[in-house]
């Protein structure tokens, strides 16, 4: 390829800017014009050994797809993403591009990556804009069941595999809409709800029937479903809140993340009375916990009402494990970090409602375990905070609904199901497992790619029926 | 389950005219109001067409239920159920927006939202004689737990109780699993005066052996059972109600303190013993919303239809 002008910086996505936004929950970045879109796909170097691909966890073909934008063959473009990643849209607005694909772009070395997340989001809404999407022609039935338990990423991209080829799936929800932490978790503002539906509308249209309102392990035991079908996906989550097991949790006004971004997001809380599940509106809001799960609680928080919002975090800046994107818009949005602090009490008001969280200061000792320095508490530095709600979003980990009611089924330490890494088989002959429920908490994208080599495996379990 | 058991299930909620249904087992289909009924002033009887959710369906548990799109998600428990006719009924009281809208309901209507079974059964032994105490709604609610003890072999005695007489329901089918039935009313218009505390406290005096209490009602009904039997000493188990959201152990709201330990009462609960539950952490948490619920019936009664 003959030597092109390198164009050092991504191109600009324009935004709703901060101070109209946090009054809002409508989504923040507007997204690529298709002129835009293409001058930034042009900047691909289409380099020979892509480390973007490797960086990718479903492998998407994306020197291929980044060509095919600049050719401004849009069409060509999102079949291709759609040959590896049934949610596009999706991962498009979530994924930590920067960790992942855009981290082994050529360009990032010494200027900003191709904006990849940001064009597989143009192309993915693209398509969208054409009306209804193209069904794919599927291959002749097989004449094999499978049941694919939850619908979030795992179970969505599992159900999609499979249907593809040509079986039979049937998909499980506990709640009342499909997409798991996409519609319970992910707030509106970051990714609509109408993106989540149009795709699990798409995957229904592939063939697979969903079951909602159907609480595997109660409604029906794992044993069950294999009575009716060949093979069984467990894609259940990490769904089971941690609390940080101090004085004054049970206080009104103290929320678990997952209730509060529950509330908000699934239950449009945000729009009470209009529907009738309300949410503690606090002046004051101080969010526990530094990954996305508290960035995306705290910005809620503003648009909720909160005069200010908070992030209480017990190491520094540097350790935080959020999307940088996320803590950008966070801080642009004016939530305020509160750094190197160990909540050690909640304290009422004497009404049964929190109105005090009392920290320690820490300060960084030596690294831990994940490579982070450990935040050591400083005896004597309690102080208090005053808050009206809190939301504690220190992480969750797998339910242990299904383990619980599935003999043979084997768990780790932390809860997860033991897969084997290959092919996502549990200890149990038929079952397989990816998501969350196996990681114990990860991104959306790690998820779809276990269940991309879980559906592969299943195919050939199906097939051969050899486990 | 059996094999077998699991295939009939199916066919159950299979219809054969459909290709797809028949060959795809546990096809979902929207729950259906088969009946609602007041039973007494306030309180509803809602019977549901909900045939994997009855095939399943044991004493203790309860079901979460969406009245329509932008309803609140709510814990009901189970008052009856027919698994022949594949039916769940509810006994609730109309208190607040979604309780009111779940009473609007007529034969035919769709429910957004009927997802269960949820919870741990209640524990089901042979004690030899267990006092079965109901209130409110939880007379309807008490109803499966005293038949479930009586065919385990149990010595039951149910109390009712309530402020007077027209409050009370179901005394007949009460009757028929129990040995013995108390009543009580605030007004004396039906057995005893003055609230069923003191019965169990001269019941308990008397020397009586009771091996076992239960209690189902309203969070204060339950409160004061715990305090009467905790000076006998007497095992009492309580169903606790907090607020949930999934029902599932998702979401946290409904945690309570037993015996120091934080529990969720959706998947550790709902019945735990009610000498170690923190009544006072349960009965704030049940008060959270209160100040909402007025802006929200302000809102639904002028858009009543919408």
């Amino acid at each position: 390829m003959a030597k092109k002008k390198i164009i050092p910086a991504k191109m600009p996505m324009p935004e709703q800017p901060a101070a109209e936004r946090i009054y809002n929950f409508d989504e923040v970045p507007y997204g690529y014009t298709p002129e835009q879109a293409v001058a930034e796909a042009e900047r691909c170097l289409q380099c020979k050994r892509a480390g973007c691909v490797e960086g990718c966890p479903v492998c998407i073909d994306i020197p291929r797809f980044l060509a095919l934008v600049a050719e401004g063959d849009f069409r060509g473009a999102i079949d291709l993403v759609k040959e590896n990643n049934a949610l596009p849209a999706v991962t498009g607005r979530v994924c930590p591009q920067e960790e992942q694909c855009e981290a082994s772009c050529a360009l990032s070395k010494r200027f900003e990556p191709v904006a990849i997340g940001r064009l597989e989001r143009f192309v993915a809404d693209w398509e969208a804009a054409q009306g209804p999407p193209r069904i794919p022609k599927l291959p002749p039935p097989t004449g094999k069941r499978v049941a694919v338990v939850g619908s979030g990423p795992a179970g969505l991209t599992a159900a999609a595999d499979l249907v593809k080829e040509g079986h039979q799936v049937t998909m499980f929800e506990a709640l009342h809409e499909a997409g798991g932490v996409l519609v319970y978790g992910i707030p509106e503002f970051r990714l609509p709800k109408a993106i989540v539906r149009r795709e699990v509308d798409y995957i229904c249209a592939l063939g697979v029937k969903l079951v909602k309102d159907f609480v595997v392990g109660t409604t029906a035991t794992v044993d069950e479903l294999l009575e009716v079908y060949d093979a069984v996906f467990l894609g259940t989550g990490a769904g089971l809140p941690w609390f940080l097991n101090i004085p004054g949790e049970n206080l009104n006004g103290v929320y678990s993340a997952n209730e509060y971004l529950t509330r908000a997001n699934l239950m449009k809380a945000y729009r009470f009375p209009e529907y009738d599940t309300p949410i503690v509106r606090g002046r004051r809001v101080a969010t526990i916990g530094g990954g996305n799960v508290a960035m995306d609680s705290a910005r809620s928080a503003l648009r909720l009402g909160a005069k200010e919002s908070l992030i209480v975090y017990r190491r520094s800046r540097e350790e935080m494990p959020c999307r940088e994107e996320e803590i950008h818009h966070a801080i642009e949005e004016g939530v305020q970090l509160n750094l190197l602090l160990t909540p050690v009490a909640f304290h009422s008001g004497g009404n049964g409602w929190v109105k005090e969280m009392e920290c320690l200061r820490n300060e960084l000792g030596e690294p831990d375990a994940s490579g982070r320095r450990r935040p050591v508490p400083i005896s004597g530095s309690n102080f208090r905070i005053s808050t009206d709600v809190v939301v504690i979003a220190i992480g969750q980990s797998p339910n242990p609904m299904i383990p619980n009611t599935t003999p043979g089924l084997e768990t780790g330490r932390r809860g997860n199901i033991v897969v084997d890494e290959e092919t996502m088989k549990t200890s149990k002959h038929g079952v397989f497992a990816g998501g969350d429920v196996a990681t114990g908490g990860a991104t959306v994208i790690l998820a779809m790619g276990q269940a991309k080599i879980a559906a592969r495996a299943m195919s050939e379990f199906l097939e051969t029926g050899q486990w | 389950m059996q094999k077998e058991e699991a295939k009939k299930m199916a066919e159950t909620i299979n219809d054969a005219s459909e290709d797809w249904c028949a060959s795809a087992p546990f096809e979902s289909r929207p729950a259906r109001v088969v009946r609602r009924e007041s039973l007494v002033p306030n309180l509803e009887l809602l019977t549901v067409q909900a045939p994997t959710v009855a095939q399943k369906i044991r004493p203790g548990q309860f079901i979460v239920v969406r009245a329509d799109e932008y309803g609140e998600r709510i814990p009901l428990t189970v008052a009856d159920w027919d698994r022949r006719e594949g039916t769940i009924s509810c006994v609730f009281m109309q208190v607040g927006t979604s309780t009111y809208k779940l009473g609007n309901l007529q034969a035919g209507d769709t429910l957004a939202t009927f997802v269960g079974p949820l919870g741990k059964a209640l524990e089901l032994d042979q004690w030899d004689t267990v006092l079965c105490a109901g209130g409110c709604y939880g007379i309807g609610s008490m109803f499966p737990v005293a038949r479930a003890l009586k065919e385990t072999g149990n010595q039951v005695i149910s109390l009712i109780e309530g402020r007077s007489k027209f409050l009370l329901y179901w005394l007949d089918r009460l009757e028929a699993v129990s040995d013995r039935m108390l009543i009580a009313t605030h007004d004396g218009s039906l057995g005893k005066k003055d609230g069923y505390p003191s019965i169990v406290e001269e019941l308990l005096a008397s020397g009586e052996r009771i091996d076992r209490v239960i209690a189902v009602g309203c969070t204060f009904m339950m409160y004061e059972m715990a305090q009467t039997t905790r000076r006998f000493g007497v095992k009492t188990i309580v169903s606790l109600n907090p607020i949930m959201i999934d029902g599932t152990g998702m979401c946290g709201a409904c945690r309570v303190s037993v015996g120091d330990e934080t529990k969720f009462a959706c998947v550790d609960g709902p019945d735990f013993d009610a000498h170690q539950v923190d009544w006072d952490v349960l009965l704030s948490r049940r008060k959270a919303y209160l100040g909402n619920e007025t802006d929200s019936a302000e809102r639904s009664t002028s858009v009543w239809k919408r």
